[in-house]
């Protein structure tokens, strides 16, 4: 089930699949280890539209809710 | 010889610097603290060299103002040895900056730092194979304690006598083809010699997409812009993704095929700190605990202040009665030597005892690694004023100092971010002012009504944001954050950086505080006081203020103290509540807070946002301060 990382329910483990946006977000994602085909496991997510957190290789990046929207990820369970 | 640490954000560059040349750069645990290089002179085993502390990056390809330097100084500053820092627990990510700095084609040794990290996480590196596979020497350390940092140096200064440079590794075949054609091109136009770097880095960068390169090769030929776009257009072609993914992804799969050729993975060992977040981060639990921790800190700093701050006092002031005494106290003479007493004891007796326990407070959030949890928690709240969760960072730093805290400001990515969370930090109470909240309002009114200080400020922090993002509307571009490990603090290190930070007050505002006191001394005794304070007197009887304030105003120009300490000696008492009511107290240090910047706030101000937006800023603070002081006036 394809869906934007924004609306995963905590706990997920998902697989990106494509990261829309600009140039600017998809290079500093990028940078952060975050790439197309990164499993990675949604951590938190902030209340009122708060941000999100992930863990990617090991490592927690948070994102903010606009970022986190433009990320489609694949729910694995 | 000149040797540069670069490196991925809060990997310990600034701790390897600090190691060999003393503390003089901040360290703290999260990315993005130095934003600007620094350089020292450094003797080490009779070689002497110039070792340059940079802002960390995460690529050459760089998105904030700090990242920029890094780049630039590598790309235009003479560098005999580069040492790369890998954070070795996220060893693939680092490998990513490391491949690009090898293209860069310098001689190059690699420190793997935080092995602790990374042995607790369960990753054990083959150091030979990496070395063997980079072809550059890897020296592992761990910087807080000093481990590896000799043999580091030793290595950078072989490597700076006999310089070899490491491997650059090749992409796939589809997109070195297109890489080698264009940087065939760049030859015969010559602009990899123009920008003093490899031609096959530049191909790479402009194929990425990279704005900088672009920009400046558009200024010249647009003709050559449009060849790189036709690449850029063939490497989608052939992948089906944009050019910038397809190296990015490159680089990518080369670092994780490095990563899974010398990595061997561990249990990692179970620890408390992996479950911290699950209350730390937590969307209910994360805003009660930060409100705890809060609340902590302040009584902390107002408990020590509280109790080393009036013996003290009394201390210097059994010497006005003796001084009173032995001098005439209508000469010349009795005026120096009071004023002298008075500017000691406030700087003494009133900032220290406050300025400490901050500092050290402050110190330890920085150094755990909690400030970023901060910023989590704040990026719902700061996005209704328009900026970014990463923004609260420059502004709890203006709880230390404004100064570095507009500096911080680089770490956002838009200039308006960066504008508008620069006029906010300005009117955070900074450890000058915190020293007025606490000596005055805490001292005199109790901590309730200092904690009641702190609130509103926040709130009108918040307000002052609204408006401003009313005024320029745009979107702020969204965090992207690196949220680190938490780290058990080092005392050494939290020693170092308070006496870092204090050495700046004792040096600039000790000196200061008693030529000010002297000065009013003399003001006072050729009577001048009165007629500055009849300049001042439209604000101070608006604001409801004894007349003999006034001249503390200006001198709070040049440190915030400075207004607090003169206080006591424009109204020559000891205890102000003598001859101030509690509302008074409270108007003067709402006043006080937000009214223009101090000197050195404004002069960082002129640098980093420009003159025009300087003067706007003091405006703005200084219309608010007005209209809070004058409101506090008539309801508290
Ligand atoms: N556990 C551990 N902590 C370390 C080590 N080296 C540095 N630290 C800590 O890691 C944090 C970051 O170190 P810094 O030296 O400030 O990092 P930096 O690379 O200068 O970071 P930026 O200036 O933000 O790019 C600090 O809190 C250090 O005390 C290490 O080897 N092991
Ligand atoms: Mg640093």
């Amino acid at each position: 089930m394809v869906a934007n990382l924004a609306d995963v329910t905590p706990g997920s483990k998902v697989r990106v699949v494509e990261i829309r946006g600009g140039l600017g977000i998809r290079q500093r994602l990028s940078c952060l280890g975050i790439h197309p085909g990164d499993l990675m496991i949604v951590q938190a997510s902030g209340i009122m539209r708060g941000p999100v957190l992930v863990s990617i290789h090991d490592n927690k990046v948070a994102l903010g809710r606009g970022v986190a929207s433009k990320i489609l990820v694949e729910v694995i369970n | 010889m000149r040797i540069a640490l670069v490196g991925q954000p809060n990997c310990g560059k600034s701790t390897i610097f600090n190691y060999v040349a003393g503390y003089k750069a901040i360290t703290s645990n999260f990315p993005g603290k130095t934003v600007t290089y620094s350089l020292s002179k450094v003797n080490f085993q009779g070689i002497t060299s110039e070792i340059v502390d940079l802002p960390g990056t995460y690529s050459l390809t760089s998105f904030d103002l700090a990242e920029l330097e890094t780049r630039r100084y590598l790309l235009r500053e003479k560098i005999d040895v580069v040492i790369n820092v890998i954070d070795a627990s996220l060893l693939s990510r680092g490998l990513e900056l490391t491949l690009q700095i090898l293209e860069l084609n310098l001689p190059t040794v690699i420190c793997l730092n935080m092995i602790d990290e990374a042995e607790a996480k369960g990753i054990i590196i083959d150091v030979d194979r990496l070395s063997q596979l980079l072809k550059v020497p890897v020296v592992t350390a761990v910087a807080h304690k000093g481990r590896g940092i000799n043999q580091l140096f030793e290595t950078a200064f072989q490597m700076g006598q006999n310089p070899i440079r490491g491997k650059i590794f090749t992409f796939s075949k589809d997109v070195e083809l297109v890489i080698e054609e264009l940087r065939k091109h760049l030859e015969e136009k010559k602009y990899a010699q123009k920008f003093q770097v490899t031609e096959r880095f530049l191909a790479t960068k402009l194929l990425e997409n990279d704005q900088h390169f672009i920009d400046e090769i558009k200024k010249i030929d647009t003709k050559f812009i449009k060849k790189v776009k036709d690449y850029q257009q063939q490497l989608e072609e052939y992948r089906a993704r944009t050019s910038d993914v397809v190296i990015s992804s490159e680089r990518h799969h080369l670092a994780m095929d490095i990563y899974e050729s010398v990595v061997t993975l561990a249990k990692p060992r179970v620890e408390i700190r992996n479950y911290l977040d699950n209350i730390f981060m937590h969307p209910v639990l994360g805003y009660i605990s930060l409100a705890i921790v809060l609340y902590l800190f302040f009584h902390f700093v107002f408990y020590i202040g509280e109790l080393v701050e009036e013996p003290l006092l009394a201390f210097f002031y059994q010497f006005l009665p003796y001084l009173e005494e032995k001098l005439n106290n209508n000469s010349l003479i009795f005026y120096i030597a009071s004023g002298m007493v008075q500017g000691l004891a406030g700087g003494i007796a009133i900032v220290l005892p406050y300025l400490v326990p901050f500092l050290l407070g402050l110190a330890f959030l920085e150094d755990t690694g909690y400030l970023p949890r901060i910023a989590f928690l704040m990026d719902t709240f700061l996005h209704r004023i328009g900026l970014h969760g990463k923004a609260i960072i420059p502004l709890i730093l203006g709880y230390g100092c404004t100064v570095p805290a507009v500096m911080a400001t680089r770490i956002l990515e838009s200039e308006r971010d960066r504008f508008i969370s620069s006029i906010l930090t300005t009117m955070i109470p900074c450890a000058a002012r915190i020293t007025i909240i606490f000596g005055l309002v805490a001292f005199y009114l109790g901590p309730e009504a200092a904690l009641l200080v702190y609130v509103l400020n926040i709130i009108v922090v918040a307000f002052s944001g609204k408006i401003l993002s009313r005024l320029l509307p745009e979107v702020t571009p969204g965090m992207i954050m690196e949220i680190p490990a938490y780290h058990i603090p080092s005392l050494k290190v939290l020693l170092a950086k308070v006496w870092l930070r204090m050495k700046e007050f004792i040096m600039v505002a000790w000196p200061l505080l008693i030529a000010g006191s002297i000065f009013l001394s003399l003001l006072k005794y050729w009577h001048l006081e009165t007629f500055i304070n009849k300049l001042i007197s439209p604000i101070t009887l608006l604001l409801g203020l004894p007349i003999a304030v006034g001249v503390t105003l200006i001198f709070g120009i040049l440190r915030k103290e400075l207004s607090m300490i003169m206080l006591v000696q424009a109204l020559e008492v000891t205890d102000i509540s003598t001859v101030m009511s509690a509302t008074q107290i409270m108007t003067f240090t709402i006043f006080v807070l937000f009214y223009v910047p101090c000197v050195a706030t404004i002069a960082v101000l002129i640098k980093e946002i420009g003159a025009k937006k300087t003067v706007f800023t003091i405006l703005f603070t200084f219309f608010i301060a007005i209209c809070l002081a004058t409101a506090t006036r008539l309801v508290y």
